[in-house]
């Protein structure tokens, strides 16, 4: 197994929760966004990370780009733990690392042009003089689908599909290493969907990235990733190659995901259906994450909680139940 | 050929720009009133002494409270000084002092606003200063720093610029921080862009057009404060003519002859309307989201 591009080790990133007085006294406990968060991004690869609003997939991937500043783990990116870097040592290597947002309108400056907007990257990194940075633009515009004809256009002129290829633009024209797409292609219609999604993997291929794919759609990651890690509450529960997970898929809350996809072409059995709404994760949580809509909860559930461990080649799940399975 | 067509359809879409951007601001009537009435104001303020020879504080004993007649527009006050080009004269003292005001609060304002969204601890020290002054009633603030200081003209200008720059600078701090949370910020920081670059092209250029519009509409009060400094005695000393004094002065005399006040005032409300609606056009002609676009309406 080669070295992975990006390893994430035990993150975790808390938010305090007051009492009735508010500020005046210490936090009556924490809410627990990011708990312990370990995943591993192979270069050219597509790791999909799934979960429900809320579980703290956007914090791990904004955790990477340093917009949000975590409690404690590491991350380390080709061997240097970018939390411990100063922001003058960060500037090069933020370089390699750049982000989508899932509201592409709202990430662009409403005053720039277009072609402004792409150049203030490359001048942010002093690449090229004037005409090769147009140049660039140019070229990075074709690229995406776009025409040079929005060079001069602003972003509020363009329609939700356009914004979303300007801001794939931007974040490919430093030529990075990884991109953090959170939540890319939610806020667009299905068939726009599937454009962006193919505009996406064709110049995954051509510029040898990696991406960090961020999405609550099962559906959608599924057709774009080649790993994928399933979050709920902070911790992921399963973690497997595509393939694996559909073929195979062990975790409860896993299945509850699938469960909710609408499917007609077989009539599935579904087994764990999701009720209720997920708790927060105070420091007072114990047990396995899920045991308060698990269908199969046990004691040992309530109580514990189950590391996530390999099950399977290459198939890891956080269940006291799987485990079982996988031994016999 | 493909290049130049690109280029072709380029400069199309910069002169349709150009076009739409002159027919925003053609077609937003209150912005044009607003400019064109105040400029009027401005120029017969500035034009109109120059070429008369009438001496505003020249006392003619037997015209004493003549009415508006050709000789006289605006008529004559209590000691037969020719009301129009005392008004005149008075729209320069009141349009420099409020302009000046208008100017230093806003620098100020900002100065302060953006230090205090910046660092959280010098927020809480400057927005509590700024709490405190504008408790206290604004006129009455002023009325306390004339007597502390004296009657001059700079004081009436510290005074004024003391009672409207925390206000300013609330505005500014809070669209800063407004700014600060949005995710073209953001996207900025991902992208690695330093906090002088984040500052200087994407926080002050969003807090400059509610900027521009708090101004204007502080030139238009401090028009008021100052005629009501001057009317209440602590403004601009009494000789020299200015929108305040020439109304106080017209108040013993009131009865005998309206004139003395009705026409300074009817210039003051024109003069302050113009500016509301200079900076009410300038908040819709500033809007980002309306560069490049047609206003419906």
């Amino acid at each position: 197994m080669t070295k992975p591009l990006l390893e994430i080790k035990n993150l975790k990133k808390q938010y305090p929760i007051y009492g009735p007085m508010g500020k005046m006294f210490r936090p009556k406990t924490h809410m627990n966004a990011v708990a312990g968060l370990s995943l591993e991004i192979h270069e050219k690869e597509t790791y999909g990370l799934v979960g429900e609003s809320g579980c703290g997939k956007s914090t791990t991937g904004r955790s990477i780009v340093k917009l949000v500043t975590p409690d404690e783990g590491e991350i380390l990116y080709q061997g240097s733990d970018l939390l411990k870097l100063s922001n003058r040592e960060y500037k090069p290597l933020c370089r390699d690392l750049q982000m989508i947002f899932q509201d592409s309108l709202s990430s662009m400056n409403p005053r720039q042009r277009i072609g402004q907007i792409l150049e203030e990257p490359l001048i942010i990194h002093e690449m090229g003089d004037a005409d090769e940075r147009r140049r660039q633009v140019m070229e990075i515009l074709t690229k995406v689908g776009l025409s040079e004809e929005y060079f001069f256009r602003y972003p509020h002129e363009l329609s939700g599909g356009q914004v979303q290829r300007l801001g794939i633009a931007r974040a490919l024209i430093i030529k990075p290493k990884l991109i953090i797409c959170d939540e890319p292609v939610s806020a667009l219609d299905v068939s726009i969907q599937a454009q962006i999604l193919n505009t996406l993997t064709s110049l995954q291929k051509e510029m040898d990235l990696s991406l960090l794919f961020i999405s609550h759609d099962i559906g959608v990651v599924r057709y774009i990733s080649k790993r994928i890690g399933v979050m709920y509450l902070g911790t992921l529960v399963e973690e497997a190659d595509t393939e694996e997970l559909f073929a195979n898929t062990l975790h409860p809350y896993t299945k509850a995901l699938l469960a909710s996809v609408p499917d007609f072409s077989v009539a599935k059995k579904r087994e764990v259906v999701l009720k209720g709404e997920q708790p927060v994760r105070t420091d007072e949580f114990r047990g396995c994450v899920f045991h308060t809509r698990c269908p199969y909860a046990t004691e040992k559930c309530k109580t514990e909680q189950p590391e996530l461990r390999e099950i399977a080649p290459g198939h890891k799940a956080a269940c006291h139940l799987c485990e079982g399975a996988g031994n016999a | 050929m493909a290049a130049a067509t690109t280029s072709e359809v380029n400069n199309k879409i910069l002169k349709e720009q150009k076009e739409i951007r002159r027919e925003n601001l053609l077609t937003n009537s209150r912005l044009m009133i607003g400019f064109l009435g105040f400029v009027f104001i401005v120029l017969c303020a500035v034009l109109i002494p120059m070429f008369s020879s009438v001496d505003p504080n020249e006392m003619e004993i037997s015209a004493r409270l003549t009415p508006p007649s050709l000789h006289h527009i605006f008529g004559t006050d209590e000691f037969g000084r020719d009301l129009f080009i005392r008004v005149l004269y008075g729209a320069r003292v009141s349009l420099c002092v409020s302009s000046l005001v208008a100017v230093l609060s806003a620098i100020i304002g900002t100065i302060i606003g953006i230090y205090a969204s910046f660092f959280k601890l010098l927020d809480h020290i400057l927005m509590r200063i700024c709490d405190g002054l504008i408790a206290i009633p604004g006129m009455l603030l002023a009325i306390a720093l004339m007597a502390a200081f004296g009657n001059t003209s700079w004081t009436v200008v510290v005074a004024l610029t003391i009672v409207y720059t925390p206000s300013v600078a609330r505005m500014v701090r809070a669209s800063a921080l407004v700014t600060k949370e949005q995710t073209f910020v953001e996207a900025a920081k991902v992208q690695g862009a330093s906090n002088v670059r984040i500052l200087c092209k994407l926080i002050f250029p969003s807090v400059i057009s509610p900027l521009i519009v708090q101004a204007s509409f502080i030139f238009a009060q401090s028009i008021i404060a100052e005629a009501s400094l001057s009317f209440l005695g602590a403004g601009i000393p009494a000789p020299a003519a200015s929108w305040g004094n020439i109304l106080q002065a017209s108040k013993t005399v009131l009865t005998k002859a309206p004139w003395t006040a009705v026409f300074p005032g009817i210039i003051v409300i024109l003069c302050v309307l113009c500016l509301n609606l200079l900076g009410d056009g300038l908040r819709d002609y500033l809007d980002p989201h309306m560069i490049g676009r047609r206003k419906s309406k």
